[in-house]
């Protein structure tokens, strides 16, 4: 009984920089057994740390044949080991699910023997879970680099969600840190997913009874602040795999230095990166959700993400021609680019104008952030202006006005002139 | 004027009957409990008549469809006065004719409207994500709440389809009442003070099986294990958990 409770300790432990917790994006129904899929996802509790906990996230085992310098997991680390039998797994998935602590599993794992035999291990687990117990509730699978594509191919027939990290953003950096790896070896895999998800979609148009292959799609994960690479560099990666291999998310994970091993890696006690962090994945929602272009955002004239502000408003600064944006006349994809609304906002600021002209306080009501919204729009009260104010200075108002999350001393450099 | 009804959604429903047929249309709907009732306003004592009450709520799906419809359902069970008010008003709009009044977001009940909606479905889906079964020796899995509204006629489903295959009670302390679920159908049942207090001393009265001890712990072992303390941030975890949450949460008690 002590030795469930220790293996659990290290197991999970060893998974936690994994970030991706999401439950959603799938359509499993209850099919006379337990358990579905929330095609919203459920957070079932939040860690101190603020992230969600939706799935028992654990390695199957942290023993791994590999030495990769950022992974707390590598061959050379001096750490505990432990491995869960394939029984102990299911057991603890299924008495965490039906208490309703947990929306599924995740398991990935240290990479023991080889690629199949981990593998196989995994697969294991998997198909008892829907076999023997029934089990319908959303199931995360590592896929292992290296795998053979038919055991990959089975895999999907039983997950949800696959996915396998890039880790570092590019070859030169994955190169430096972990030689034994290349992104050959995570491309395949995604690509060869994303085709049987293609071909599985296309059958089940003419056959119905077709089964479902990785319902919530595949992700993947890069580490930051690791290796030098610049926000433009990381940005591109991401959108490049968006786009090739129809991923449903790129988690982006700042670095927590782990030990002292490695000269070229942060070291122990330098902070994570979290506001860069954080500006990657608002940078990685205005790709997706905004309409943006990646390189109106970052390009080679412009390669950071500016740690002050969030990128839209940064982009905003950059093309004050672009507004004031009337919001009782402009469409919706022009109402999304003022900084301070978002998607939520804009449908409501479209549906509301069609009932009369909408006034400063009622955009407050509706609550854009107008603080910040109020230097880039026009509504049905604006005042009467000639020109409009530098975007020196409106940069400067929305910094004092405070509510930027990295709120930072605005640098008095010399004095523009003119 | 005050119309003052039996607190039930039916109750509501022929409160908008009646405005109608006395053509009375500003009306205040609130229930005999509520206090402090002007006394220079008058106040009519509406009867629930289920025939009046389905009337309404035909002709509201008929205008407005039944997921729109469904909505005046969830913001009833806000059990917020203000809410009522407000879906009095809509109601009142979307029968003479402006069916699309919802989306007038520049008027406060409207306004206001959405965001009660907004705060049920919220505590809708907290309620999926907080409720934490223990298993009895004789196989029920059984939780206690306290959601700030009326939540559980809105999770009965989720929570019937998920776990079909074992016998559970989710019971609203605040609001006296259960869904229990048999593995066949969900029924509402009221327990005794004293088996709700045996409930939460599950020591004393509901023996607890055998190793729902062992799997509490280890889920505490797993909530604190995958925490990074390199990143704690206090204010988004109590963003997220808020404290009057805690005592029914495995992990935080």
């Amino acid at each position: 009984m002590q030795r469930i409770e220790e293996k659990l300790k290290i197991l999970a432990d060893a998974a936690k920089y994994d970030v991706s917790c999401s439950s959603s994006g799938s359509t499993r129904k209850n099919k006379g057994g337990i358990g579905d899929a929330s095609a919203s996802g459920i957070c079932h509790t939040y860690t101190e740390d603020g992230r969600c906990v939706s799935l028992l996230k654990i390695l199957l085992t942290n023993h791994c044949i590999y030495d990769c310098a950022f992974c707390v997991s590598r061959k050379s680390n001096d750490v505990k080991r432990a491995a869960f039998t394939v029984e102990e797994v299911v057991d603890l998935t299924m008495n965490f699910y039906r208490r309703n602590y947990i929306e599924g599993l995740f398991l990935s794992s240290g990479i023991f023997k080889n690629a199949d035999f981990t593998m196989e291990r995994m697969l294991r687990i998997v198909k008892k879970l829907r076999q023997e117990e029934r089990y319908n509730g959303y199931i995360h699978l590592k896929t292992i680099p290296g795998a053979s594509e038919e055991m990959v191919k089975e895999a999907g027939l039983y997950v949800d969600r696959m996915s396998i990290n890039l880790e570092l953003p590019t070859e030169a950096g994955l190169k430096l840190v972990a030689p034994e790896k290349d992104h050959d070896s995570v491309r395949k895999p995604l690509a060869f997913v994303n085709e049987q998800m293609k071909s599985f979609k296309e059958e089940k148009k003419l056959i119905k009874h077709t089964p479902i292959f990785v319902p919530a799609g595949q992700s993947t994960q890069m580490v930051i602040g690791a290796t030098p690479e610049n926000d433009f560099e990381i940005m591109q990666v991401a959108n490049d795999f968006y786009k090739n291999y129809n991923l449903k998310r790129v988690y982006y994970s700042g670095y927590i230095p782990i030990n002292n091993g490695n000269s070229l890696l942060p070291q122990i006690g330098s902070a994570p990166p979290l506001v860069r962090e954080n500006r990657l994945y608002q940078t990685d929602w205005l790709l997706r959700f905004y309409g943006f272009q990646l390189d109106e955002i970052l390009n080679p004239q412009h390669i950071h993400l500016d740690l002050d502000i969030d990128p839209k408003l940064s982009w905003a600064l950059r093309n004050p021609h672009f507004f004031p944006v009337d919001v009782n006349a402009a469409d919706f994809n022009a109402i999304i680019r003022i900084p301070g609304i978002g998607r939520q906002s804009a449908l409501k600021i479209i549906q509301a104008r069609k009932f009369g002209r909408l006034h400063a306080y009622q955009l407050q009501k509706i609550g854009i952030a107008y603080n910040r919204a109020k230097y880039f729009l026009r509504c049905a009260d604006s005042p009467f202006m000639l020109g409009h104010p530098s975007m020196e200075y409106v940069r400067i108002a929305i910094l004092n006005a405070g509510n930027q999350k990295s709120r930072q001393q605005v640098s008095a450099g010399q004095l523009t002139l003119f | 004027m005050y119309y003052l009804f039996d607190g039930t959604y039916l109750g509501f429903l022929s409160c908008v009957f009646e405005s109608f047929e006395r053509k009375e249309a500003i009306i205040v709907p609130i229930t005999p409990e509520d206090h402090q009732i002007d006394f220079f306003k008058d106040r009519r004592i509406i009867v629930t008549d289920k025939g009046k009450a389905l009337r309404v709520q035909k002709g509201l799906q008929e205008r407005v469809g039944k997921v729109e419809a469904m909505d005046f359902y969830r913001a009833f069970l806000s059990e917020d006065r203000k809410a009522w008010l407000a879906s009095f008003f809509i109601l009142r709009q979307i029968f003479i004719g402006r069916a699309d009044i919802r989306q007038h977001y520049g008027n406060d009940h409207v306004l206001y409207f959405s965001q009660i909606l907004k705060k049920v479905s919220r505590e809708r889906h907290r309620m999926k994500a907080f409720i934490r079964f223990s298993k009895s020796s004789d196989g029920l899995f059984f939780a206690l709440v306290e959601p700030d509204f009326n939540v559980l006629p809105l999770i009965s489903d989720f929570f019937r389809k998920r776990y079909a295959d074992m016998p559970w009670l989710i019971y609203d302390i605040k609001r006296k009442y259960g869904l229990l679920f048999d593995k066949r159908q969900v029924g509402e049942v009221q327990l005794s003070s004293e088996e709700v207090q045996g409930a939460t001393t599950p020591a004393i009265a509901i023996a607890l099986d055998e190793r729902d001890q062992l799997f509490q712990r280890l889920w505490k072992q797993y909530y604190t294990s995958t925490n990074i303390e390199a990143r704690k941030n206090m204010k988004l975890h109590l963003q997220h958990v808020p404290r009057r949450y805690w005592k029914y949460l495995v992990e935080k008690k």
